[in-house]
């Protein structure tokens, strides 16, 4: 039974439901006095449609995923299993070649032994499936009758489909949280892989970082020291591109809530939010290509002449510009949510007007500005694309701004698409990094959270 | 009601020197884009009593109050016509400069508006920013002085690293009166200063107001008629942009020349 057809299916029984309730509900109402019943037709309608297409459309889903295991045991019952081996790899393949071709997926066996598990499992799979059929179609006429029974002037059908709304919001909800919470599973689970293999110790306070994905036999934890990885990444997205961007970010917020008329604000603001919209990648060949040689050559004008072509300031600048939006609109927001009351008292006490905006309005909006600030850095560490291009690959520990930089998503990403093999502590460090990331971030969000969350507080 | 042409109310002149005027409007119109907010006003505000300037919503009080020490310049839109002298020097020649005028004319607003800063941060902010002040200990000075004319000191005094938002509103008011105070200026202009604070809280303001009068020229709007007769010695009747009358406190309430003034006061419209 194709998922597709199920889904007719319930949608076809509940647009029967849905036209019979109403054309009730219409009748309840010509007979009622003064043509009043308690909800509208519609909600009676709703109200059956619902009660046919859910249950029947969990029953499906829930059927679909027991199914294959409950015609598996049926043809493992059966006489013709007796051929199969006893356990292990050659059983399931087996197993498997008999389910593809019984279900026209495959044309024919490979293992001749297979071939005579076909016939059973082709009569195991109609046999469940036409259980399922016919229990959808009860459960669904079931659920139908029972409310369609239930129908009456004054049957509150409104505040029933009501809750029925509030329950697809709350589950939609619900569909972010645990893909979250998926994320951060597996995440743990092979970040638990990696450390049985390298000691946290090492990976956390080592400074050498240098994993060989074809290397055999036990990990040498010394090559996974990931210091340089973490004050790259701190370099480049916590302070070079804050250098630029907080000061970009903040002045350009303030030139647009308190010089800008309003025409210029119109047309600057979006304008402005287009840095957002520019995808990373292009941003990152920017860097590469126009900004990263630029870089270069001045450094190498004033002497430096260790600069590299891929250089941390590079990226980092490229980086502040990219998450400028993100500083001035926060910024921009708790500017003016500033009460007015408190800007004309500093002009009345005959301050002016940039003696009101750097002592009274940006500190009230102070720790807007700093929720704002928090969650560009958060953006900027988890920044991939830029330093892939421009940052480069090698693992230095320095403090050189002109010399090539590595960060945990690049290393994320070149380890993950290394020729290692998956169980390689090469590879699963990817995973580790990808923990460390997230805790970071996760952190410097919830504390960006606090932030905005007290600063409401704070002039009422 | 039949409105005859209005003849400017005569100046009335007061032989007494603390009446001698501060502030002289002539003429006056304030306009918000197209709309005349203020239409031909002429007053003449006293040295040392408080004017109180007295009128139904909308009547323009407020914005004449904000042509004074020219806040409406924040308001985008905003135009005034005619002249209005401080100590004889027009406010709104050109070259002159607003920030030293609103360090002269000071204003309390109709909600208290502290800043997010303690006590003694919100004090010290006008005489830091006009540099009136170089030393800590002037300085100290000068909020406890403020404070104490704004009789607010003593119930402050052992917190002043509070924050002013932190107090009630009576107290935020009264902090603000401070505020303004602390800058040392000429004229306190007051818009509304009580239609926020609860009975008690307005009579403790009004008790400052009376203090303080004398020593700086005081002009508040207020929409209550008996705190204009409380505080004030003299009142201005404003109706839809215009001064209808304008004289002593005692004679706009006992014995008002003009039949508008009579009905306002005694409750007919407003």
């Amino acid at each position: 039974m194709s998922p597709a057809i199920l889904l007719l299916l319930a949608f076809g029984l509940g647009l029967v439901g849905w036209l019979a309730a109403r054309s009730r509900a219409w009748a309840f109402r010509r007979a009622a006095p003064k043509g009043r019943i308690h909800s509208l037709p519609g909600f009676h309608a709703w109200y059956v449609a619902l009660w046919i297409a859910v249950p029947a459309l969990l029953f499906a889903l829930t059927w679909n995923a027991l199914s294959p295991n409950l015609v598996t045991t049926s043809v493992l019952a059966d006489p013709a299993a007796s051929v199969l081996p006893a356990f292990g790899f050659e059983r399931d393949s087996m197993l498997a070649e008999a389910r593809s071709v019984a279900t026209g997926a495959a044309p024919a066996v490979f293992n001749v032994d297979a071939q005579g598990l076909v016939a059973p499992y082709r009569a195991a799979i109609l046999r469940y499936e036409i259980i399922g059929l016919v229990a959808t179609l009860v459960i669904a006429f079931a659920g139908g009758v029972f409310a369609f029974l239930r129908l009456k002037p004054d049957f509150t059908a409104r505040t029933r489909v009501e809750r029925a709304v509030m329950s697809l919001l709350l589950v939609a909800s619900l569909v972010a949280i645990l893909t979250t919470l998926g994320i951060i599973v597996s995440l743990v689970f092979e970040t638990a892989r990696f450390f049985s293999m390298v000691s946290p110790i090492d990976f956390l306070f080592g400074t050498h970082w240098a994993p060989d994905p074809m290397s055999s036999g036990t990990p040498d934890g010394k090559q996974f020291g990931a210091i340089p990885l973490f004050w790259g990444t701190i370099y480049i997205g916590a302070i070079i591109a804050m250098i630029v961007a907080i000061p970009l970010g903040l002045m350009s917020a303030i030139y647009l809530t308190q010089y800008a008329t309003n025409g210029v604000r119109k047309v600057m603001k979006p304008l402005l939010e287009i840095l957002a919209g520019v995808p990373t990648v292009v941003y990152g060949y920017f860097a590469a290509l126009t900004v990263a040689p630029a870089v270069r050559d001045f450094a190498q004008a004033i002497g430096i002449s260790s600069a590299s072509t891929e250089s941390a300031v590079a990226a980092g600048l490229v980086m502040g510009v990219m998450i400028i939006p993100f500083v001035s609109s926060m910024a921009d927001d708790s500017i003016a949510a500033v009460p007015q009351a408190l800007r004309d008292g500093s002009l009345a006490m005959g301050a002016t007007k940039a003696e009101t905006i750097s002592k009274v309005l940006v500190p009230a909006a102070l720790p807007g500005i700093v929720a704002g600030v928090m969650l560009a850095i958060s953006r900027a560490i988890g920044e991939t694309m830029i330093v892939v291009m421009a940052a480069g690959a090698s693992a230095n520990l320095t403090a050189n701004p002109f010399q090539s930089m590595t960060t945990v998503t690049f290393q994320i990403v070149a380890m993950l698409t290394g020729e290692g093999s998956f169980d390689h502590p090469a590879t699963l460090s990817a995973f580790a990094l990808g923990m460390v990331l997230f805790l970071v971030t996760l952190t410097l969000n919830f504390i960006a959270l606090r932030v905005v969350k007290r600063y409401r507080e704070a002039y009422e | 009601m039949n409105t005859p042409a209005l003849s400017p109310a005569p100046t009335p002149t007061f032989p007494d020197p603390v009446a001698e005027a501060k502030i002289s409007a002539k003429n006056v119109s304030v306009f918000y884009g197209a709309k005349r907010a203020i239409d031909d006003v002429s007053i003449d505000i006293p040295k040392s009593y408080v004017t109180a300037f007295i009128g139904p919503s909308g009547c323009g009080k407020s914005t004449f109050l904000r042509s004074l020490n020219r806040m409406n310049d924040t308001i985008a839109g905003a135009r005034v016509e005619g002249e209005i002298l401080l100590d004889g020097e027009d406010i709104y020649r050109s070259g002159m400069d607003v920030v030293q005028l609103r360090a002269r004319v000071g204003m309390v607003f109709q909600k208290p508006n502290p800043f997010p800063k303690s006590i003694y941060d919100n004090i010290a902010y006008g005489p830091k920013i006009h540099g009136i002040t170089g030393s800590k200990s002037e300085l100290d000075g000068i909020v406890e002085t403020s404070l104490q004319r704004a009789g607010l000191w003593d119930e402050v005094k052992d917190r002043l690293s509070d924050s002013g938002t932190a107090l009630s509103g009576g107290q935020q008011q009264r902090l603000c009166i401070a505020r303004a105070i602390a800058v040392d200026p000429e004229v306190i202009l007051m818009d509304e200063p009580c239609s926020a604070l609860d009975p008690i809280a307005t009579a403790r303001i009004e008790e400052l107001i009376d203090e303080l009068r004398g020593r700086y020229a005081i002009v508040i709007v207020t929409h209550s008629m008996q705190q204009a007769a409380r505080v004030s010695q003299r009142t201005a009747f404003f109706h839809i942009g215009k001064i209808v009358e304008y004289g002593t406190t005692s004679d706009i309430f006992t014995n008002p020349r003009e039949e508008r003034t009579k009905d306002y006061i005694t409750g007919r419209y407003g």
